[in-house]
């Protein structure tokens, strides 16, 4: 089962050296342990294009399609058995970014 | 087909939803990992037997009958709903057929279903409404109405819970012996919540006791502790509860007025739960291990309840356990609480200082309130006192509470 794992920020791109390093630390774990699938970081929501193509033709947006004080900045996708255990690697990925993150179960 | 009318079928099947409701919907929500499932045909399980127990004779093993009945009922279902999909079908009826692998001293389907309801994934009032679905049994109509929402609402409530639950993949077993602790006291929280609002029931049209709430709150607490034996807490809770619904039939006037404590008939409160309290209590001292928040919220209610006369209580040992009360847990109504045995120990002028200090995080609390206008009443402070009722009333939510504080404000001089 797997589990996207969202980092809440409401900059993008600001780890410093001790959060990146914590970080590398934490994916370098979660790969030995067989749960890693894939993780990135986002640019700004300002950097955003909404794509409309569903009329006549494409209508192209500047911008995210929300706006929110806080987005996300970056993500994880796991590999968890059960919630339990995707709860307790996202607890760990908080520590390590220090941000808050969000859990959600891929269907 | 008519049968033998059993006049006690009726008795027998109220008495097993009681006794196995929790162990049906655990046993099959384990066979077939859905909540849905096992909840549903538990219930047309139940809605068999009021059907056919009073013609065909209560089976000799009612928990049995009833388990195997809602098996069938649930690989009915399945095969109904999942026609379309034979491979997922396949996948659910073979689920874990297997006996669950023991978790340890502790392996019972209930505490795993206990533990799936609090899951700290979930909010604390879907917690608090599933386990009085799942667990206790209770109705969605029933639930509703104990926490004054719509059935509608409950039901929605509920259902995204057991969607969130299946898709997020809660797991349903007892944590590990890590997390244990942290997880109970979830459980605790949940069932400590639904004892008040049954004791201190909120609402205009609520009556001010819901006893059906807090006899079901002490079952859960019992079951719960039936299952966590060694857990100091969980005996630490259920004595709390013990002694606090002992003296609920003194509590409140004929008339629905509060009768605070000091006032309250002592020969009315009930000495059998009086004495498991303080029994359970005895026993977790025994132990020698230190008491968490529950222990010591029993330890204060066993002194109360050891008075037999209101002058008797033991106030220096009370304001005692509230100083430690605060160690593990300083928060504002804690200091309340322990202003108001400082007021018998010290005077109300010493108690008045420590709420005036309160004000700022309590102001929305009509408990702040009360205690300080009885406070100011007893310093013969008419005009501040009248100003402290009028803010309690106006925030109080049960209705013998009410009742009690506008007495008490139109009382003075």
């Amino acid at each position: 089962m797997q589990y996207l794992v969202s980092v809440i920020d409401d900059r993008t791109g600001s780890a410093t050296p001790v959060e990146t390093a914590a970080i590398t630390t934490f994916n370098e774990r979660v790969r030995a342990d067989g749960n890693w699938v894939f993780a990135g970081g986002l640019a700004a929501p300002e950097t955003a294009t909404v794509i409309d193509n569903r009329g006549a033709a494409p209508v192209f947006t500047d911008g995210p399609f929300v706006e929110t004080k806080e987005f996300i900045a970056g993500f994880w996708i796991v590999e968890a058995p059960d919630l339990d255990a995707a709860l307790a690697t996202a607890a760990d990925g908080s520590r390590a970014c220090n941000r808050r993150v969000e859990v959600r179960p891929f269907l | 087909m008519t049968g033998p009318d059993q006049p006690g079928a009726a008795e027998a099947v109220t008495r097993a939803h009681r006794a196995e409701w929790a162990w049906v919907v655990a046993a099959l929500a384990r066979r077939f990992g859905d909540l849905d499932v096992a909840e549903e045909a538990a219930a047309e399980a139940f809605a068999t037997a009021v059907e056919r127990w009073p013609a065909d004779g209560v089976p000799p093993n009612p928990g049995a009958w009833l388990t195997t009945t809602a098996h069938r009922k649930a690989i009915d279902r399945i095969r109904r709903e999942s026609r379309r999909d034979e491979k997922h079908r396949e996948a659910r009826m073979l689920h874990d057929d297997e006996p669950a692998a023991p978790t340890g001293a502790i392996d019972d389907d209930r505490l795993r279903l206990i533990f799936t309801c609090c899951h700290p994934a979930l909010g604390p009032e879907t917690r608090i409404a599933l386990t009085l679905r799942m667990v206790g049994g209770l109705t969605v109509a029933e639930i509703a109405r104990a926490f004054l929402v719509r059935e509608t609402a409950m039901a929605q409530r509920i259902t995204r819970a057991k969607t969130k639950i299946k898709a997020a993949r809660i797991p349903y077993r007892v944590p590990s012996a890590a997390d244990l602790p942290e997880r109970v006291s979830g459980v605790l929280a949940a069932l400590y919540l639904i004892f008040n609002e049954g004791y201190l029931a909120t609402g205009p049209e609520t009556p001010p006791v819901r006893q059906e709430l807090t006899a079901e709150a002490i079952r859960l607490a019992r079951l719960v502790r039936s299952l966590l034996s060694a857990d100091g807490e969980v005996a630490g809770l259920l004595a709390l509860m013990l002694l606090t619904e002992a003296r609920r039939t003194a509590r409140v006037s004929a008339s629905g007025e509060l009768i605070a404590l000091g006032e309250q008939d002592r020969g009315a409160w009930d000495t059998e739960l009086i004495e498991e309290g303080h029994r359970l209590l005895v026993e977790r001292l025994a132990t020698g291990q230190p008491p968490g928040r529950y222990q010591l919220l029993a330890a204060i209610n066993a002194v109360h309840t050891a008075a037999r006369d209101v002058r008797d209580t033991g106030w220096t040992q009370i304001v005692a356990l509230y100083d430690r009360l605060a160690h593990l847990d300083p928060s504002p109504i804690v200091a309340l609480n322990r202003a108001v045995a400082v007021a018998e120990l010290d005077g109300p002028d010493v108690a008045l200082a420590a709420v005036d200090r309160l004000e700022e995080p309590l102001a929305g609390y009509h408990a702040f309130h009360a205690t300080r206008a009885d406070l100011l009443r007893r310093l013969g402070w008419s005009t501040d006192a009248r100003a402290a009722y009028d803010r309690a009333i106006a925030l109080a939510g049960n209705t013998a509470e009410t009742a009690y504080l506008t007495r008490r404000r139109d009382q003075l001089g």
